[in-house]
């Protein structure tokens, strides 16, 4: 995205929300859908319409694991890793994921192809392990099944 | 042949394992065999292992196939499944398959019925009634019924619902709110969920209820941004209610007003913390508040504010439209009423079980859930979500209420129940107890912020062999300070599943088992 334009659209989003402070975790998310992540210039534009301080803005940004300094991956594969999907071997199939990948958790592959986050409980517990790509959920992932899955969204 | 409705879910769950696949599959089939049927997208029934559950509306009732893949539908057409023809995916009238005949569904009664977004259909099975109550009733006859029902809040902690409404009621205030907990974080459950994809509008009958009892005319839904099915579903049921005039300025022409706003999450499970909750719908890092005041007194932006549970807002249509005293009949003790059970985990039939309080962890796990789905001897279960007690398999008799558990140093959280196999290495799960404080802990308060750190570290070593019994004796005095010593239920009952790993399964801990003891 362009700088002027993504001034003018932070300037909207704020402005749809009347630049109330109030309104902010809200901002900051359409912000993110629209650009894909938070810049400096647009953290600074926020704060200057909604009336903050740089700093009261990126104390909410840093809080929340959804925002992000930094753009994603393509593909963005999160992981569930709490309990019920422990309990079904998700541990296996993060290494899986880590190995073929040749990443961390909450890295992303070069090329900027593929981000792997950790995300824990996606509320699909009976079917674990469950595994969210670009916002569509699946369950009862295997090794096999999310390299099928990967490699389809990555297509 | 007449066209027949045939009922495919949309509930994230049964699409995660391929619903959206089937239903495009079944309707392909149906038009190359020029034959009509009606499909519907329904919620689930919560018979989540027989996801994609489809199924077909007889004359004698809607008859069940599952689960579902995508090749199955030919083979189903050619068994004549339009007309219940036997099928080896069949499993008879859905209706009378033990797992879903042997529940008590008060709260989830039309989950998995109808459309979720179909409003006629929710009026022809029994939404409203209560709503239209209580538009009848003044305000202090709506929160006696709530008191009269025994409903305790469903998020965890089990305040009775009625106290906190009469409380938020007698404020005198310009301003008031409703607010809903949506932010479902724990693993293990997914109640919440399954009802707002399946039947969101019970959940804002409630808040207008709530909004009508308490004098407050604005609700907001405060929902996790990891459900994304059901923030669409819900959004779309917030305005097919407000079309229909079941939200606005004067609803029904009552002269009640109420509006509601949906508020997503960003990825904090501290925010399922009411006051963390209340901070992050102000727009602001979601760090708990001291108590008091309470937010009944000074809640959302200082007003008097309720603040409850999906499952309690969504059990209050019930609770105005059958009477307070009906549902107290149902369950034991101070326990009354139904919990909505989630069974996940290692688990051979994982799903919603909607049971009068009282069933037995058990009867859960063995009855319903039919043990692992990895065929495994089951070892424990945690039950309660990641602040639960990790309960062994010898002590599954215990009765699933807020005292029984409470009494065996456990806790009922959201109901979710968590089986883990007798592979479990419970050291790895009481250090992820505590990693996962590390990771979510808001940092307000200092034995969460700097306790769980601690507590990982010393179980490392203790994992690793290392002075095991003094590491032992640092991490005892460590779950005693947490639970003493912090501000809200984050850090205090991250305690709750390494102590109870550490009692009850102490041979994991290494050499420590003589120090336990």
């Amino acid at each position: 995205m362009q700088e002027p334009d993504e001034k003018k659209a932070v300037l909207n989003i704020c402005q749809d929300h009347d630049n109330r402070p109030e309104d902010l975790v809200e901002i900051l998310h359409s912000v993110q859908d629209l650009a894909g992540f938070l810049s400096d210039e647009a953290l600074r534009e926020i704060a200057s319409c909604i009336n903050l301080t740089r700093a009261e803005v990126h104390g909410v940004v840093s809080f929340y694991h959804d925002f992000r300094r930094a753009p994603s991956g393509k593909t963005v594969v999160k992981i569930c890793l709490a309990e019920a999907c422990q309990a079904v071997g998700c541990d296996a199939l993060k290494e899986h994921a880590t190995q073929a990948l040749s990443i961390d958790m909450g890295q992303t592959s070069s090329g900027d192809e593929v981000s792997l986050e950790p995300v824990y409980c996606l509320g699909n517990c009976a079917l674990g392990p469950a595994v969210m790509i670009n916002g569509n959920l699946h369950g009862r992932v295997t090794p096999e099944k999310l390299d099928a899955l990967v490699s389809e969204a990555d297509s | 042949m007449s066209t027949v409705t045939v009922f495919v879910p949309k509930d994230a769950a049964a699409i995660s394992v391929g619903a959206d696949d089937v239903a495009a599959a079944l309707s392909q089939e149906a038009q190359n065999r020029g034959i009509d049927i009606n499909l519907i997208r329904n919620g689930s029934r919560g018979l989540l292992w027989l996801e994609p559950l489809v199924e077909v509306e007889t004359p004698s009732g809607r008859v069940a196939f599952g689960p579902v893949a995508r090749g199955d539908i030919v083979s189903l057409f050619d068994a004549d499944f339009l007309s219940a023809g036997d099928h080896v995916l069949g499993h008879g009238l859905t209706e009378d398959i033990p797992y879903l005949a042997n529940q008590e569904r008060l709260t989830f009664v039309r989950c998995g019925v109808a459309d979720p977004l179909d409003l006629g259909a929710y009026e022809t099975q029994g939404g409203l009634v209560g709503l239209k109550k209580a538009l009848e009733l003044e305000s202090t006859a709506i929160t006696e019924e709530v008191t009269l029902s025994g409903l305790r809040g469903r998020g965890g902690a089990g305040f009775p619902a009625g106290i906190k409404w009469e409380t938020v009621r007698k404020e005198v205030a310009e301003q008031k709110y409703i607010c809903c907990n949506a932010d479902e974080g724990d693993s293990g459950t997914f109640a919440d969920r399954m009802l707002i994809e399946g039947d969101p509008f019970v959940l804002l009958e409630g808040m207008v209820i709530a909004g009508r009892a308490v004098g407050a005319d604005t609700g907001y839904i405060y929902i996790r941004s990891e459900y994304p099915y059901a923030i669409r579903t819900l959004t779309d049921a917030v305005s097919r209610f407000e079309q229909a005039g079941l939200l606005g300025e004067n609803i029904l022409g009552s002269g009640q007003a109420f509006a509601i706003h949906i508020r997503v999450g960003a990825g904090a499970y501290i925010c399922g913390e009411e006051s963390s909750m209340l901070e992050s719908l102000e727009g602001k890092r979601g760090q708990v508040r001291a108590k008091p005041p309470i937010p009944a007194i000074s809640g959302l932006f200082g007003k008097p504010t309720v603040v409850n549970n999906v499952l309690t807002l969504a059990t209050v249509p019930y609770v105005l439209a059958n009477g307070g005293k009906t549902y107290s009949e149902y369950g034991q003790g101070k326990s009354l009423g139904t919990q909505p059970f989630q069974l996940a985990g290692d688990i051979a039939r994982g799903g919603l079980v909607e049971k009068v309080f009282g069933v037995t962890l058990r009867e859960l796990i063995e009855g319903f859930g039919g043990g692992t789905r990895s065929g495994r001897p089951v070892r424990t279960a945690q039950v309660g979500g990641p602040l639960g007690a990790y309960i062994p398999e010898s002590a599954f008799d215990v009765h699933m209420d807020y005292e029984s558990l409470s009494g065996s140093d456990a806790m009922l959280g959201h109901g979710g129940v968590v089986v883990f196999n007798d592979s479990v290495d419970m050291a790895r799960q009481a250090r992820f107890a505590m990693e996962f404080c590390e990771i979510e802990s808001c940092g307000k308060c200092t034995p969460c912020r700097i306790g769980s750190v601690r507590g990982k570290e010393t179980l490392d070593k203790i994992i690793a062999g290392a002075d095991v019994e003094k590491n032992l004796a640092v991490l005892d005095d460590l779950c005693v300070l947490m639970t003493d010593g912090s501000l809200c239920a984050m850090g205090g009952l991250t305690p709750m599943p390494v102590t109870s790993a550490l009692k009850h399964f102490p041979e994991d801990f290494g050499s420590a088992r003589q120090a336990v003891e």
